[in-house]
């Protein structure tokens, strides 16, 4: 058995105990932090009676990724580097502090396993289609919706499949439009890339590598019918951001101007710059990612396409190894399946949603996906979740 | 093959000591599953080029097992036996590439959901060896230093703020000749007690003139290794096939000398030097994760009783393709973000020490380069003070009494 560290102690509180202390302490400060109050005092009250009368319902997902710890985010000594979501988004949202992963923790495979609700077991690092249906298939098929209707931002080529799965009797035709904002920077520039850098890179996990796209990616030539933007003014634009994220918030602000789209799901990735064990990287990776939680709820709403109609749900996709375990090297990575990289929270906001609840109890990655189906009306029938309640 | 059908002419392509070891305990190793096996292999493998106190671990596990009763055996691996692994495994050469098999395993582990299961299995077995081998204590109790913030000039943000609880807080070192007196402190150690490996100086930027008692691993000198390991990384992406898993199984396999690691003196060195780079995720690009990685494993593995850590300038951010594929890392430093790193770096330093033997007896300390604050842990310490008293390092480590 490889050595970790002589002495060292295995024996500790079990994962469920590990997992509601951090529940615990994150519904502690959020009561004490942002006037929150506990979810149990609503029982029964689905918030969805009084939502008035309802425009086309839109969902809006975005993974807080990829993975951040609570000691930089929800614990006291993290505050400091989430001010946009503690002070503007939390008072509005209902806030879940017991997310649970038991799936493969690697970037892809667990967005997929998000985006169906089943933990996929496919190749993290591979270009292919996840196993099961994907929300988007759900969405579209059940609701009759066109292409045009349901859209992944995604941070690198290794996501290029995650729109569309090869289950059947959905898959081919069913899924959705996936922009991957590096690729259409890198498919801009021809191949003149200095001023970009900054924006292109893929992934952190395995840097050198970035799959060959295939499937159902983002041309060149729908920049301008899909999005209305020229290459020339994309490019400029690009130049002015700092990180892939950003080009990816930029992506979807055109993206809700020109096609509204009923359902976008954006996957963030900035703060996964953490595996080059750089911590001032990692900290200011957050910030800017807590910024841009705001300012994409600013553009929602701004937006009469989607003020008032919006629902929108912030997730990491998994946490980061805690400091204490000695497989592990603390923040850098997410290897070694404790409760720390596996448990993370859950932010709903919006349309439909309290303002200002804790739950406490645990819930699963795989419930986002039926979740979404009973706010969006579809029927998640593959999904091994199962709908979280709260949100009903 | 299975564990079952091991046979001694099978080890002809391990090291020679390593062969020994596998070969006199044969008996031991055909009893153990499949599941478990090439995790102790890898490590045997490896024997020739392990710290001594690793070497000693070594033969303390396979000892234990081996004086463990047929029954009680069967009972410690039962967990492990009950993994489930595909004939796939079976056929594998785990013999000779145990730390790829691991790799593959830990793979099928994830995907069929069984790895917390394997986790559970490992931390009892962990659990157990330890009670059986108690560890060896470190003759004299354990100095930790971290030294932070090389070329910064000033900074206006909390230091320390991980460790303070755990210790004292001086904020008015006087830092004239500090470096020199900490150096000086460590090699005073090294020449009272000459241990093999057993006081380190680990340099994230220039170094300083040092005694030859103490092992030294410096970012700087590794420049021509990291170089040469970053071409030939590019060049082993390039090949057709190659993806993730093929890179690691090609860099698992790679000789020191490949990468102009040969100092004949200190094999030992030139491979854990080796896996600094090879293992550690950044170690290749940014001094300050080198620096803590490479305190990491030097604790982790040689235990030492000394270490010594300066963190250095890193360079600033580029995109990761463009850093790995740049062959000039002289670009502009990012001061303040290498202090935070190291601030981080000096904490994960300390962590790493208290998991080894004669924690409560060990001494940490921590200085802002060139400035009046620093940090000291140790039981000569109140946790959670703050000292205003003006200090010169070297009172601070004549009051850890080290």
């Amino acid at each position: 058995m490889q050595k970790l560290f002589a002495g060292q102690t295995f024996s500790g509180p079990s994962l469920r105990g590990v997992a509601q202390e951090l529940s615990s302490s994150r519904r502690d400060f959020l009561r004490s932090a942002a006037g929150m109050v506990l979810g149990g005092a609503f029982a029964g009250a689905s918030p969805f009676l009084y939502a008035g009368p309802v425009k086309k319902r839109k969902v809006i997902v975005v993974t807080f990724g990829g993975g951040a710890r609570d000691q930089e985010t929800f614990a006291p000594s993290g505050q400091e580097n989430i001010p946009h979501l503690l002070q503007e988004l939390i008072p509005q949202a209902s806030f879940f502090t017991q997310v649970v992963n038991r799936g493969i923790l690697g970037h892809y495979v667990a967005t997929a396993s998000l985006a169906t609700g089943v933990y996929e077991t496919l190749n993290n690092f591979a270009s292919v289609p996840p196993d099961h249906p994907t929300v988007f298939e759900y969405f579209r098929k059940d609701l009759k919706r066109p292409p045009t209707d349901a859209w992944v931002v995604a941070p690198s080529n290794g996501f290029s499949r995650i729109g569309e799965s090869v289950s059947r009797p959905y898959g081919p035709g069913w899924g959705a439009q996936v922009i991957l904002p590096k690729h259409l920077l890198l498919a801009a520039m021809s191949g003149a890339t200095v001023d970009y850098e900054h924006l292109l890179r893929d992934n952190y996990e395995t840097p050198l590598f970035a799959p060959q796209l295939g499937g159902n990616e983002f041309e060149l030539q729908q920049l301008e019918k899909m999005l209305k933007l020229s290459v020339s003014d994309f490019k400029s634009y690009a130049r002015t951001l700092s990180s892939p994220d950003e080009l990816s918030i930029y992506v979807v602000q055109q993206l809700m101007r020109q096609q509204a789209p009923s359902l976008i799901w954006i996957t963030m990735h900035d703060i996964d710059v953490a595996h080059t064990g750089a911590y001032s990287l990692y900290i200011d990776s957050i910030r800017r990612t807590d910024r841009l939680c705001a300012e994409l709820w600013k553009m929602v709403q701004s937006d009469p396409e989607y003020a008032g109609n919006t629902t929108m749900l912030i997730l990491p996709d998994f946490g980061r190894d805690s400091d204490g375990e000695a497989g592990g090297n603390g923040f850098q990575h997410h290897r070694t399946g404790d409760p720390s990289s596996r448990t993370t929270w859950m932010m709903a906001l919006g349309s439909g949603v309290r303002e200002g609840v804790i739950y406490d109890h645990p819930v699963q990655s795989t419930d986002l996906v039926p979740t979404l189906g009973s706010i969006l009306g579809f029927q998640a029938k593959l999904s091994q979740g199962r709908p979280i309640q709260d949100l009903l | 093959m299975l564990p079952q059908d091991l046979k001694p002419e099978q080890f002809t392509g391990y090291p020679t000591q390593a062969r020994t070891l596998a070969v006199d305990n044969i008996s031991i190793l055909r009893e153990l599953p499949l599941s478990f096996l090439p995790n102790l292999l890898r490590e045997v493998i490896e024997y020739d080029y392990k710290f001594p106190l690793e070497r000693q671990e070594i033969h303390e596990e396979i000892s234990t097992l081996g004086a463990l009763p047929a029954a009680q055996l069967r009972e410690w691996f039962r967990p492990f036996r009950e993994l489930s692994l595909p004939t796939s495994l079976e056929r594998f050469d785990w013999l000779n590439q145990p730390a790829q098999f691991v790799e593959q395993l830990a793979a099928h582990l994830w995907s069929t959901h069984q790895m917390d299961l394997f986790r559970k299995a490992a931390t009892e077995y962990g659990e157990r060896i330890r009670a059986a081998t108690p560890p060896t204590h470190p003759p004299i109790p354990r100095l930790g230093i971290s030294i932070i913030g090389q070329d910064l000039s000033s900074y206006d943000g909390v230091l320390f703020r991980n460790l303070r609880e755990h210790g004292t807080f001086f904020s008015n070192i006087n830092p004239e000749n500090g470096l020199r007196q900490l150096l000086d402190g460590a090699t005073a150690r090294a020449q009272a007690h000459p241990v093999p490996y057993g006081h380190w100086y680990v340099e994230g930027g220039r170094s300083m003139d040092h005694s030859s008692m103490l092992t030294f691993v410096s970012y700087k000198e590794l420049e021509p290794a990291r170089l040469a390991l970053l071409r030939t990384m590019h060049t082993e992406i390039r090949r057709p096939g190659m993806g993730p898993e093929e890179l690691r199984t090609d860099l698992a396999a790679l000789q020191p000398a490949a990468v102009g690691l040969d100092n004949p003196g200190d094999a030992v060195l030139n491979h854990f030097q080796l896996k600094v780079l090879t293992e550690g995720s950044g170690t290749q690009i940014f001094s300050t994760t080198f620096a803590q990685w490479t305190a990491r494993e030097a604790l982790r593995r040689a235990q030492p009783l000394t270490l010594l850590v300066r963190f250095g300038p890193r360079q600033r951010e580029r995109s990761m393709n463009e850093l790995l594929s740049s062959t000039d890392d002289h670009s502009e430093p990012d001061l303040r973000g290498s202090l935070i790193d190291a601030d981080m770096g000096a904490y994960y330093n300390w962590i790493n020490q208290q998991r080894l033997p004669g924690a409560n007896q060990s001494s940490f300390l921590a200085w802002f380069e060139g400035s009046s604050q620093a940090i000291a842990i140790g039981p000569s310490f109140a946790r959670g003070a703050s000292s205003k008293s003006k200090a010169t390092l070297e009172e601070v480590l004549h009051w850890a009494g080290v």
